[in-house]
C-alpha cells in the first residue's frame, strides 16, 4: 500500500447546451487501495472546501454491475485495466505524478448533460423496440417444461452480461451500438422461449438503433476489448444472421 | 387496540391467500383504463409491479432517479432466489420454505405474509424462465439449485453470481415491453420528494427532476413506493450510492407508520474496509459458503503475526485453524443464517483473532478446490473471484478471501397490512421498502423472492382491492391546492438547504453520520450506546442546519443538493432507529442487545414482552414519536428458541 499524487486533466461543461473545456487539478496522497471513483470523491471534496463546483459523474453501485459509471480515461473506455467497469478500476494501475485525461463517453447517441455524464436513454429506447420475450405476468408454463441445454444456457447467460454502459459505442470509431444490440439478441435467440420472436427482435432493435443516431459496424472488433463484461463480438454475426433472416422473410 | 389492522384473512393458513383471491374484489378492464397509478423505484419490486399493472390495463406511471430503470441496485444481489420448487427431491416444500423463513426471521414475521410469500415462489421461477432468463442449468437441460444460509435443503435458483441482475432484466424487459405499448409511462433522472394526500388517500407525489431541477406533481389514483431499504443511514454499506430512505421517510412525515426501525441486517461475507476515504463496500455472495470455510487463526500469536505480515495463512496448518461456524454451529456449519455468522466472526475478530486490520476473518476454498478442482469453483463463482481480484489485487484461488460484515439490507420499513397497503389509505409499499417478510433476520436469496412475489403476484391483485370503487373518482388536476402546497414545501426546503453556506460538505456530515450508526446501532447494541446515539444525532442535525455547504445551484444538475437532501431524512430515520432499537429490550435476529445473550452469546429473544412488530406513528417535528405494537399471534409454528447447533 502506497500513497501517490496525481495530474489530472477533466472536461468540464455547465449542461447540454453550453461549451466545454478542460480543466486541470491535481490531488495528492491518494492511496492505491481507493477505488478511481474514490480519487474523484477526494478531489470532489477538495474543490466544495475551497469553495469550487465540483465534477458531475454518473454511478451508483460502485460494483461493476449496474452499468451506471462510465469514463474516457487517458483514451481508454473506462480506464487501463481489462474487463472492469470505471469504478472497479482501483488506484494500484497508476504511478506516482502520473497524469489522467478524463472524459466523457463521446458518441452522438449519447449527448452530454454535464460534466462527466451522459444521456444513455437512447439504449433504454431500443430495448423498447423488442429486447424481451412477449409473455405476461402468469400463466406461464413450469420451468422445468422446456429443457435447454447446459451450452446454450451458459452462452445465453455470457451475452446477458451486458450491463448497459456504454463503452462499445464510445469506444467504437462509428459509435455504433451493435454489441450492445447483439448481446440481447443472441441472449434471446438462444433460448427455444426467445427463438419464436428471434428475427422480428432483431430486425426491429436495429432499426431503433439507425434511427437514435448510432453509426454502423465495421468489424473493428474494438467493443470487445473495451467491454468491462467481456461480450464477444461472435453475438454481432449471430445479430446479423438473425436480420438477414428477416429479411429473407419480408 | 390500537390503530393497526392487519386484515389478515380467515381461515386455514394454506388457505388464506386463495380465500382472499376468491373474495377480493376486483376492476373491470374498461375501468382500468381510467386509472392512474404511480410506481416508483424500478427494482425487482418495482418493475415487475409497474409491468404487470400494465399488462392488466392500468395506466402507470414509473419513476427512478437513475438514468435508466434497469440501473436499480436488485441488479447487484448476487447468489440467488429460493422457490419451494423441490426439484433436487431433498424435501423441499412449501410449508418449509415458510418455515425456514420464519425461524430465519426469529419469529418476528407474520405467518399470514410468509406462508403466502412460499406460496407464490414458485410462479416466480416460471415466470423467470419464460421471460428468458439464463438460470443456470444441469447437463439433462433442467435447473440447476444451489444452497444457502438457514435451509437445509437446495432450493436457491441462480445465473452465475448475478442472479439480480438477470431478474431485473427480465422485469425491465417486462417494463420494456410496456413502455413501448404506452401502458407506463417512465420518468428517469426524477426523484420523489413528496407524497400527496386528499381527502385521506395517497393521490400523487411531488417530485424533483433531476436534470432541470424543476419540482413537479403527479396524480396517481394509489401510490405504489418500490424504493428499497435504507442501509445508506451507515453510510458503508453494500447499497448503491444513490439508495435511500426518504420515500419511506416522507411517507411516514404523512402518517405511514414506520415498522421495526432497528432490524438491520448484516451480511457476513463482504470486503473489508481499506480506509477512511472508502465509499461503499462490496459483498461477496452468500453462495460462496457453499464451498468456502470460514475460519481465523486458533492462536493469537498467529493472527498477530499474520498481521505483521511475519505468517501467511497458507502456513496454518488446518489444526492450527479455527473453523469456527463448524465448530460452534456443527448441524448448519458455514451455513447458518447471516446474523449467526456476523456476530460470530466480531466475536473472534474482538477477542484478538482478526486478520489484516483484526477487522476480518478468512474465507477460504482451498478444501473446495482440492475436492471439486480449480474449474468447478471457476464455473460457480468465476465472476465472485474476479471482482474481489479486482478489489484487493489477491488471487482468491491461491490464498483465502478476508471478509468482514457489513450493512446489507433493512428489514424494517414502512408498515403495510396483508394487502401491502401502508396506514394512509391509497398509499402501498413493497419488496425491501415494506417491513412485511423477514421479522428481525432475512434469510439469503429471499430478497429476490419477496421483491418480486409483491410485484407480479402479490400487489397487481391486493391493489384492485382498494381500486374497485376508485374508477368514478376523476383523474385530478395537478394545480389542486393539495398538490401546489407540497411543490411549495419542497421548493421552501431546497432554498432552506441552499441558503445555509456553511463550511461542510454533504458526505463529510454523511460519515459522521455512518460512525455513530455503526458504533452505536450496529452489530452489537446498549442502553448507554444508544441513548449515546440519540445524542449524537440530536447534535449531528444541529451540525447539518447550521455547517452544510452545497456549491452550485438549485437548477439544473447539482448532485451535492440530491446528497443533501437524502442525507437530512437519513439523520431523522437514524434517530428512529437508535429509538426502536432502545425500547427492543431483547436480542432477535438482527438486533442483538449486548444485555440479552445467553452465556454462550447467542441471542436471547424475550417472546413475553417483545413478540410483537414495533409500528412508529410520527407525531410532528421535534414531537416524540409513537410506538404501537402489532402482535404478532402464532397459530401455525411452534415458536422455539432459534438453533442451528
Amino acid at each position: 500500500m502506497a500513497n501517490i499524487n496525481i495530474k489530472l486533466k477533466v472536461w468540464r461543461q455547465k449542461d447540454s447546451q453550453s461549451k466545454g473545456q478542460f480543466e486541470a487539478y491535481e490531488v495528492k496522497q491518494i492511496s492505491t487501495e481507493s477505488s478511481f471513483l474514490e480519487m474523484m470523491d477526494v478531489l470532489n471534496e477538495q474543490l466544495i472546501n475551497d469553495g469550487n463546483q465540483p465534477i458531475s459523474f454518473d454511478h451508483d453501485c460502485r460494483e461493476g454491475i449496474c452499468g451506471m459509471c462510465g469514463l474516457y480515461i487517458n483514451g481508454r473506455a473506462h480506464g487501463p485495466d481489462l474487463d472492469v467497469t470505471t469504478c472497479q478500476l482501483h488506484m494500484r494501475k497508476f504511478k506516482d505524478n502520473d497524469s489522467i485525461t478524463i472524459e466523457p463517453w463521446r458518441a452522438g447517441g449519447f449527448p452530454v448533460i454535464k460534466d462527466l455524464m451522459v444521456d444513455r436513454s437512447a439504449f433504454d429506447k431500443i430495448l423498447q423496440a423488442g429486447g424481451f420475450i412477449s409473455v405476461n405476468t402468469g400463466g406461464v408454463p413450469d420451468a422445468n417444461a422446456i429443457p435447454i441445454s447446459k451450452d446454450d444456457a451458459e452462452e445465453a447467460m455470457d451475452a446477458a452480461s451486458c450491463i448497459g454502459c456504454g463503452a462499445c459505442v464510445a469506444t467504437c470509431k462509428n459509435s455504433s451500438a451493435m454489441l450492445f444490440v447483439s448481446a440481447k439478441v443472441s441472449q434471446l435467440a438462444l433460448l427455444p422461449q426467445g427463438r419464436i420472436e428471434a428475427s422480428r427482435r432483431a430486425k426491429n432493435m436495429l432499426s431503433a438503433m439507425d434511427d437514435l443516431g448510432f453509426g454502423n459496424c465495421t468489424n473493428t472488433g474494438a467493443c470487445e476489448v473495451e467491454c468491462p463484461k467481456g461480450i464477444s463480438v461472435a453475438h454481432i454475426a449471430r445479430l446479423n444472421r438473425e436480420f438477414l433472416v428477416a429479411n429473407l422473410k419480408d | 387496540m390500537t390503530k393497526l389492522n392487519s386484515k389478515i384473512p380467515k381461515g386455514a393458513l394454506k388457505d388464506k391467500w386463495t380465500n382472499y383471491k376468491d373474495h377480493q374484489n376486483l376492476v373491470n378492464p374498461t375501468n382500468k383504463r381510467k386509472i392512474d397509478i404511480i410506481v416508483v423505484g424500478t427494482g425487482l419490486a418495482g418493475a415487475s409491479a409497474a409491468a404487470s399493472l400494465g399488462e392488466l390495463g392500468f395506466n402507470v406511471k414509473n419513476f427512478c432517479y437513475q438514468d435508466s430503470p434497469r440501473r436499480a441496485h436488485s441488479i447487484a444481489a448476487q447468489g440467488g432466489i429460493n422457490a419451494a420448487k423441490n426439484y433436487p427431491n431433498d424435501g423441499d416444500s412449501v410449508y418449509r420454505l415458510f418455515y425456514d423463513t420464519i425461524k430465519g426471521g426469529d419469529y418476528r414475521a407474520r405467518e399470514g405474509n410468509v406462508y403466502r410469500l412460499a406460496e407464490v415462489s414458485n410462479s416466480i421461477i416460471d415466470q423467470g424462465v419464460a421471460q428468458g432468463i439464463p438460470f443456470a442449468r444441469e447437463y439433462g437441460g433442467l435447473l440447476d439449485n444451489r444452497s444457502f444460509g438457514g435451509a437445509q435443503v437446495s432450493r436457491t435458483f441462480y445465473a452465475r453470481g448475478q442472479t439480480g441482475q438477470q431478474l431485473l432484466l427480465g422485469a425491465y424487459g417486462a417494463l420494456n415491453r410496456q413502455i413501448s405499448k404506452g401502458t407506463v409511462k417512465m420518468y428517469t433522472r426524477t426523484e420523489l420528494m413528496d407524497i400527496v394526500i386528499i381527502e385521506g388517500k395517497a393521490r400523487g407525489i411531488v417530485t424533483r427532476n433531476l436534470v432541470t431541477g424543476k419540482v413537479e406533481s403527479h396524480f396517481g389514483h394509489a401510490v405504489v413506493l418500490a424504493t428499497g431499504g435504507y442501509g445508506n443511514v451507515f453510510f458503508l454499506s453494500t447499497n448503491a450510492m444513490g439508495s435511500n430512505g426518504s420515500a419511506a421517510w416522507k411517507a411516514y412525515k404523512k402518517g405511514a407508520f414506520f415498522g421495526n426501525p432497528c432490524y438491520v441486517q448484516i451480511h457476513p461475507t463482504c470486503i473489508p474496509v481499506h480506509g477512511e476515504f472508502q465509499s461503499k463496500l462490496t459483498l461477496m455472495s452468500e453462495s460462496l459458503r457453499n464451498d468456502g470455510r470460514i475460519w481465523v487463526p486458533a492462536k493469537k500469536e498467529d493472527a498477530q503475526a499474520i498481521r505483521e505480515g511475519k505468517k501467511r495463512p497458507e502456513d496454518l496448518k488446518d489444526e492450527e485453524r479455527d473453523f469456527y461456524l463448524e465448530r460452534r454451529y456443527p448441524a448448519f456449519g458455514n451455513l447458518v443464517p447471516r446474523d449467526v455468522a456476523s456476530r460470530a466472526a466480531k466475536e473472534r475478530c474482538d477477542a484478538g483473532f482478526g486478520v489484516e486490520t483484526g477487522q476480518a476473518v478468512y474465507l477460504d476454498f482451498k478444501d473446495a478446490i482440492a475436492r471439486l478442482g480449480k474449474s468447478v469453483i471457476e464455473e460457480r463463482y468465476g465472476n465472485l473471484f474476479q471482482m474481489y481480484e479486482k478489489i484487493t489485487d489477491e488471487n482468491p484461488y491461491e490464498t483465502p478471501m478476508k471478509i468482514y460484515p457489513a450493512i446489507h439490507y433493512t428489514m424494517g420499513g414502512t408498515w403495510v397490512d396483508y394487502e401491502l397497503m401502508t396506514s394512509v389509505p391509497g398509499l402501498f409499499s413493497i419488496g425491501e421498502a415494506n417491513f412485511s417478510d423477514h421479522g428481525a433476520n432475512r434469510l439469503g436469496a429471499s430478497a429476490l423472492m419477496q421483491g418480486l412475489a409483491d410485484g407480479y403476484f402479490v400487489l397487481p391483485y391486493t391493489i384492485q382491492n382498494y381500486l374497485s370503487d376508485q374508477h368514478s373518482v376523476k383523474r385530478m388536476n395537478e394545480d389542486l391546492p393539495e398538490f401546489k402546497k407540497s411543490e411549495e414545501e419542497i421548493n421552501n426546503l431546497i432554498d432552506k438547504l441552499m441558503g445555509i453556506k456553511g463550511n461542510r460538505s454533504v458526505d463529510s456530515l454523511h460519515k459522521e453520520l455512518g460512525h455513530i450508526m455503526w458504533d452505536y446501532v450496529g452489530m452489537a447494541r446498549n442502553e448507554k450506546g444508544l441513548k449515546t446515539a440519540i445524542e449524537k444525532i440530536k447534535e449531528l442535525k444541529v451540525e447539518f442546519w447550521k455547517n452544510l455547504r452545497i456549491p452550485g445551484d438549485k437548477n439544473g444538475i447539482n448532485l451535492e443538493l440530491e446528497k443533501a437532501i437524502r442525507l437530512a431524512d437519513f439523520i431523522e430515520l437514524g434517530d428512529l432507529m437508535a429509538r426502536d432499537a432502545l425500547l427492543r429490550e431483547e436480542s432477535c435476529g438482527g438486533h442483538f442487545r449486548e444485555e440479552h445473550q445467553t452465556p454462550e452469546g447467542e441471542a436471547l429473544r424475550n417472546d413475553d414482552k417483545f413478540m410483537h412488530a414495533s409500528v412508529w406513528e410520527y407525531k410532528g417535528e421535534n414531537e416524540e414519536p409513537e410506538m404501537h405494537k402489532e402482535t404478532l399471534d402464532y397459530e401455525e409454528i411452534e415458536v422455539k428458541a432459534r438453533n442451528y447447533k
